[in-house]
């Protein structure tokens, strides 16, 4: 029989987070710094990502362009100019950085690094090898910037899901997450990971789906705080797990 | 940092994408297909050692979830060969919608018809559907979003009808009452009035108008009229896109009544009798009538020239 219909599962996405550019237009100081984090948290990757591969930048322009660029959205407050109903976030920013990269906006340049910027660590040197090995392609910005959007979100949800782990005692959880979903090589089959952890296969099979389901709630919380409304959430899920328009 | 190459993240993807069937008695082996708001799954039964077709939401989502409750309930009252039937319901403990059915296998109707088949063939492959059809109108369902895709032919011939996510459900007679009286059922997810649902060019006009409320079993006729003249293709005899285009007429009112009334002029022109959509002068009908007794006719031609001949011969 199949789980019951479960009380604490909410009815639609568990909001678990709230959406912080939704409290954004009228809302406090410490409003837009928590929708900029959120926002840094999510986008600092593809915004990298993207300077790299559309505009071309070397390594240390656009980490430096990057750190400028949320900067920039603090100090000229432009998350408060969003406006959900005309754009998605992701085609507002990509605008942005397009401006300030094409250089038509150079009092935003003056701007001393880091003076305003999210608390966001930004780990470029990181994430340099995963653009240098995606370089090459010819993709129109629009999928370029996606699929950094992506893999910067899976990269953040893993983050947070490791520290989970670790916080609750479920460390093992995620190593075999790692080893069969995050693994370079072949997937390793459930009884070889039995084997390698000393566990029974069983023990594999939930704890793997266990992993699985806290990574998808973190997804779709981190997705939650940058978006301003359920549609949009739901959109933006369906972009973000690779499903097709419904 | 977690480092994410292409190919890692396609498999994350995958991963995520598939049910979690932690505590269900169901084990997943791979996804069949997808479309709309769920993907279909093919997974085993392990209590009853069977493989069952499971649809599930992508996403979880309160909205769509009482849709596609409202398409398991559907299903389960609509008990026919040409239906898929219907086994179980649920939602999993990722919090995803799901239910379970008969795991459909063959080919769908498009890829099907993109193969050489008989003009007889088909037609009987018309026919299968339009009683599905006429089985759930009997049962105050419309399907409403008829269309090739939404097709699938097994590997022994047998006809399914898929996809009742856009169904509506008419007014259904009330127990007891000698076809008379007459109760309004809403079932949770009932598409509102207004709402434009089909797929163009196998939707009836008054459906693409939005009007929910004057949509009836004619605007199944229609889709099922696009559909005969899709499946038959170019140049059929004129007696069947007679019969396509009385059942795409735009007046509801011009079309056929029923879909049984449909499927009989198309069994009519089966069997080479005369179709109620297309009056026949004489020369037609006499045409119409030797090509249906050929053989008889053919007998008596035989037997007169046979006569012929001997008189001829014979002198008496």
């Amino acid at each position: 029989m199949a789980h019951s219909a479960d009380e604490r599962l909410a009815r639609g996405f568990p909001p678990t987070r709230h959406s912080a550019l939704a409290a954004i237009r009228g809302g406090s100081e410490e409003d837009r710094r928590r929708a900029l984090d959120a926002v840094a948290k999510a986008y600092w990757r593809p915004v990298y990502g993207y300077l790299r591969l559309h505009w071309r930048k070397p390594h240390e322009e656009a980490a430096e362009l990057a750190q400028e660029f949320f900067a920039h959205l603090l100090e000229k407050d432009l998350l408060s100019r969003f406006d959900p109903a005309r754009a998605r976030l992701r085609t507002f920013l990509r605008t942005c950085i397009d401006r300030l990269a094409a250089g038509e906006d150079r009092a935003s340049r003056r701007l001393k690094r880091g003076g305003g910027a999210a608390a966001v660590p930004f780990d470029f040197e990181g994430a340099r090898a995963e653009v240098e090995k995606a370089a090459g392609a010819a993709e129109a910005p629009d999928v370029l910037f996606e699929r950094e959007w992506a893999r910067g979100l899976f990269a953040a949800a893993l983050e947070r899901l490791r520290g989970r782990c670790a916080r609750e005692g479920k460390s093992q959880h995620f190593a075999l997450l790692e080893e069969h979903d995050l693994g370079a090589e072949a997937v390793p089959s459930y009884a070889d990971l039995a084997r390698r952890f000393g566990i029974a296969a069983t023990d594999v099979t939930n704890r793997l789906a266990w992993a699985r389901r806290r990574l998808r709630e973190e997804l779709l919380d981190l997705l939650r705080e940058c978006t301003a409304s359920e549609s949009e959430l739901r959109e933006e899920a369906r972009a973000l797990l690779g499903l097709g328009e419904p | 940092m977690t480092r994410l190459d292409d190919a890692t993240l396609v498999r994350l993807r995958d991963a995520l994408r598939e049910p979690d069937l932690s505590g269900t008695r169901y084990r997943l082996l791979g996804p069949v297909g997808s479309g709309g708001m769920g993907t279909v799954y093919a997974v085993e039964d392990t209590e009853l050692g069977r493989r069952v077709g499971l649809k599930i939401l992508d996403l979880e989502d309160a909205e769509a979830e009482a849709r596609l409750r409202r398409e398991a309930t559907i299903l389960a009252r609509l008990e026919h060969p040409g239906i898929v039937p219907l086994h179980d319901v649920g939602r999993l403990i990722d919090g995803r919608a799901f239910y379970t059915m008969k795991l459909v296998q063959g080919e769908r109707l498009d890829q099907y018809a993109g193969r050489q088949h008989p003009l007889p063939e088909r037609l009987r492959v018309f026919l299968r559907i339009a009683e599905a059809v006429a089985f759930a109108h009997a049962r105050g369902v419309l399907h409403r979003d008829l269309k090739p895709q939404n097709v699938m032919i097994g590997p022994f011939g047998e006809v399914l009808v898929l996809d009742w996510g856009l169904a509506k459900v008419l007014d259904e007679p009330r127990p007891g009452a000698n076809g008379g009286a007459a109760t309004r059922l809403r079932l949770p997810g009932d598409t509102g009035e207004g709402t434009v649902l089909g797929t163009p060019g196998f939707m009836a006009p008054e459906q693409q108008a939005g009007g929910s409320a004057g949509v009836d079993a004619r605007a199944d006729v229609f889709s099922l009229g696009a559909l005969l003249q899709w499946l038959v293709g170019e140049g059929p005899p004129a007696a069947l896109r007679a019969i396509a285009r009385k059942a795409m007429e735009q007046l509801p009112g011009d079309r056929y009544p029923s879909v049984a009334a449909q499927a009989a002029d198309v069994e009519r022109f089966l069997d080479g009798a005369a179709v109620s959509a297309y009056p026949e002068g004489l020369l037609r009908r006499a045409a119409r009538v030797a090509a249906r007794h050929r053989v008889a006719l053919g007998l008596v031609a035989a037997y007169l020239v046979g006569r012929g001949m001997i008189l001829l011969f014979t002198g008496h």
